[in-house]
């Protein structure tokens, strides 16, 4: 579940992606862990201050330390803003803090620090972060460090990805249907987990405005694979004004049916024929000829027009014209 | 400025937003309409502009800016507009003496280690001016395009760093905005501009991404626009925040509408 990822203690990934943000959760497990009585360390260096701080009340910002990576995280501007030693001594810097209360770290964002640091060196610090707790030797097994991570998957290998999977001991990956977050959780630590949870499981959720989070039950099944919701879900076939298909009575019937263009040596038989009509009426343009009636040609030689051949101005085309009995 | 786009990102120029960062995209199509509409747009909304042109000349926005409604001359010669013309300053960079300035300075250097110079010409050029002078709105950077520094060999993370101290400077301090366009190659072995197109939708509050239609050319639409607020002020359903349009370019306007609903197709 959820609300209980920050139970086990240690790394806790949160891989997003451009189109299902991770930070609004981050902030909702921020917040449940300030809630709580912890001291929360935010390493920030993809948003500014007062923009992460924003959604939280006083209570909730009181128990934050924000740590400005963001404002000059290379120190390009020399005004003496920038964190002593980069983002590195940052890191290091929250691994000897020392708090008297149980702390939750979030770092925003493990891909910054992935993508300005080597992947060795990340990871070496990320451990040693995220073990204080049996480092020191002193704390008690309820104030463990919970370590926050937010990760955006599309900017790394598969490499490095490997690396900090390994290092955590749960990971939640956000993606959605319809417009509706869900976060796959994967417990890589099975025998830390609590007992009743399963290795891994889906959970619907979405952050309210305060960021509290909501546990959903998912959208309805037979809209899951449609991505688009402005598809409608209704059968198109259900007001059609025709039959779609037909009986067996009603195959044969149309398979025993000569259509009107289909030739066939009874047609060309002529009167004799009762499928040949009697009276035939045509309009013609004066310069069309015989040729390309075919089937006409063939009822017409009979009669007195039997004159009439290819190449030559049709009878009817004539002036004063009068239609034949055939 | 086109104002049915205005209407479907719910903006004018009295009322624009501060403190965003707005990325546009284009994949298979030419997504520079998107460009010219915002240069117009924060023109019309009297903000100063810092214009990093690298893709055309001045004459040629100019005159696509009057077509708009908007003189990037006259902008210029009254302080609004800072344009800095990439394709004469690629130029200029290599007659004049090592040790002095520019922006662009990363184009002399074998190994092009960051693009610190660009970054102190953009707070230069937006930084909060003396009393005496006219009084802009809001600051806003507007860079065509962000690709282009790739193809001059500069690397993902050093653009992304560019792009993050502008972010800090006219975004965060100064309140202003900053609008940038990256293409998409659409080629997975294109790492690099992968990892900026992504890490730009990571910063990015609003993308805009115009796509060519997936059965090719075609008279009538041009284009599809894709919209995602990816960070609005409060979380709010998902639902509303990706919409998908149909484009037709024309003379001076481009019109918008559902898929699928083009008028002359109706």
């Amino acid at each position: 579940m959820l609300e209980s990822l920050l139970a086990p203690g240690g790394l806790v990934l949160l891989r997003d992606s451009v189109e299902w943000e991770g930070r609004s959760l981050l902030k909702a497990l921020i917040k449940k862990s300030a809630l709580c009585g912890e001291q929360v360390h935010i390493l920030g260096c993809e948003v500014s201050e007062e923009e992460f701080r924003e959604g939280f009340d006083s209570n909730i910002n009181s128990r934050l330390v924000y740590h400005d990576l963001f404002r000059d995280p290379l120190n390009w501007s020399k005004t003496g803003e920038a964190l002593p030693g980069g983002p590195l001594e940052a890191l290091r810097a929250l691994c000897r803090r020392t708090d008297p209360v149980p702390v939750t770290i979030a770092l925003d964002s493990l891909s910054w620090l992935l993508l300005h640091l080597p992947c060795t060196t990340l990871c070496q610090t990320l451990h040693a972060l995220s073990r204080q707790d049996s480092c020191h030797g002193d704390s008690s097994p309820g104030e463990q460090v919970h370590v926050l991570g937010l990760l955006h998957e599309e900017l790394h290998g598969p490499g490095p990805l490997g690396a900090l999977s390994s290092l955590a001991q749960t990971e939640v990956t956000l993606s959605g249907v319809m417009g509706q977050a869900s976060a796959h959780i994967l417990y890589r630590r099975p025998q830390q987990r609590p007992t009743h949870q399963l290795p891994c499981e889906t959970q619907w959720f979405s952050i309210l405005p305060d960021f509290s989070l909501e546990l959903q039950g998912g959208p309805p099944l037979e809209s899951q694979p449609n991505p688009d919701p402005r598809t409608p879900s209704t059968d198109p076939t259900t007001h059609l004004t025709f039959n779609l298909h037909l009986s067996k009575k009603e195959r044969e019937a149309k398979d025993s049916l000569t259509l009107p263009f289909q030739f066939s040596s009874e047609k060309a038989l002529g009167p004799s024929s009762t499928d040949v009509p009697k009276v035939i009426w045509a309009w013609v343009e004066p310069d069309q000829t015989l040729e390309k009636w075919p089937c006409l040609q063939a009822a017409v030689l009979r009669g007195q027009e039997a004159r009439w051949t290819a190449g030559s101005t049709a009878p009817w085309a004539e002036p004063g014209y009068q239609p034949h009995f055939l | 400025m086109f104002p049915e786009l205005n209407n479907l990102l719910n903006t004018t120029p009295d009322q624009a937003e501060q403190g965003k960062l707005t990325l546009l995209c284009d994949a298979k199509t030419d997504g520079s309409f998107l460009v010219h509409h915002f240069l117009s747009f924060y023109l019309k909304a009297n903000c100063k502009v810092c214009f990093v042109a690298l893709i055309q000349s001045f004459s040629h926005y100019n005159i696509v800016g009057q077509k708009l409604g908007v003189s990037l001359t006259t902008a210029r010669e009254c302080g609004q507009l800072v344009f800095l013309e990439g394709l004469k300053s690629a130029v200029d960079i290599f007659f004049r003496p090592q040790e002095d300035p520019h922006p662009l300075q990363f184009l002399r250097e074998a190994n092009s280690g960051n693009l610190q110079p660009l970054y102190e010409f953009v707070q230069e050029a937006l930084k909060p001016m003396d009393s005496g002078e006219a009084a802009w709105r809001c600051p806003v950077l507007l860079v065509d395009d962000l690709s282009v520094l790739l193809s001059l060999g500069v690397g993902a993370v050093a653009v992304l760093d560019f792009v993050h101290y502008c972010r800090a400077t006219v975004c965060r301090e100064q309140k202003g905005n900053v609008v940038a366009l990256v293409h998409d190659s659409g080629d997975a072995e294109d790492e690099e501009n992968d990892i900026l197109l992504n890490g730009l939708g990571h910063q990015s509050h609003l993308i805009l991404r115009a796509e060519g239609l997936a059965t090719g050319f075609c008279k009538d639409v041009h284009g599809q626009l894709r919209i995602l607020w990816r960070r609005p002020s409060q979380p709010t359903a998902q639902r509303d925040r990706s919409l998908t349009y149909q484009y037709k370019i024309q003379d001076k306007n481009v019109s918008f509408f559902a898929k699928g609903m083009s008028p002359a197709v109706l």
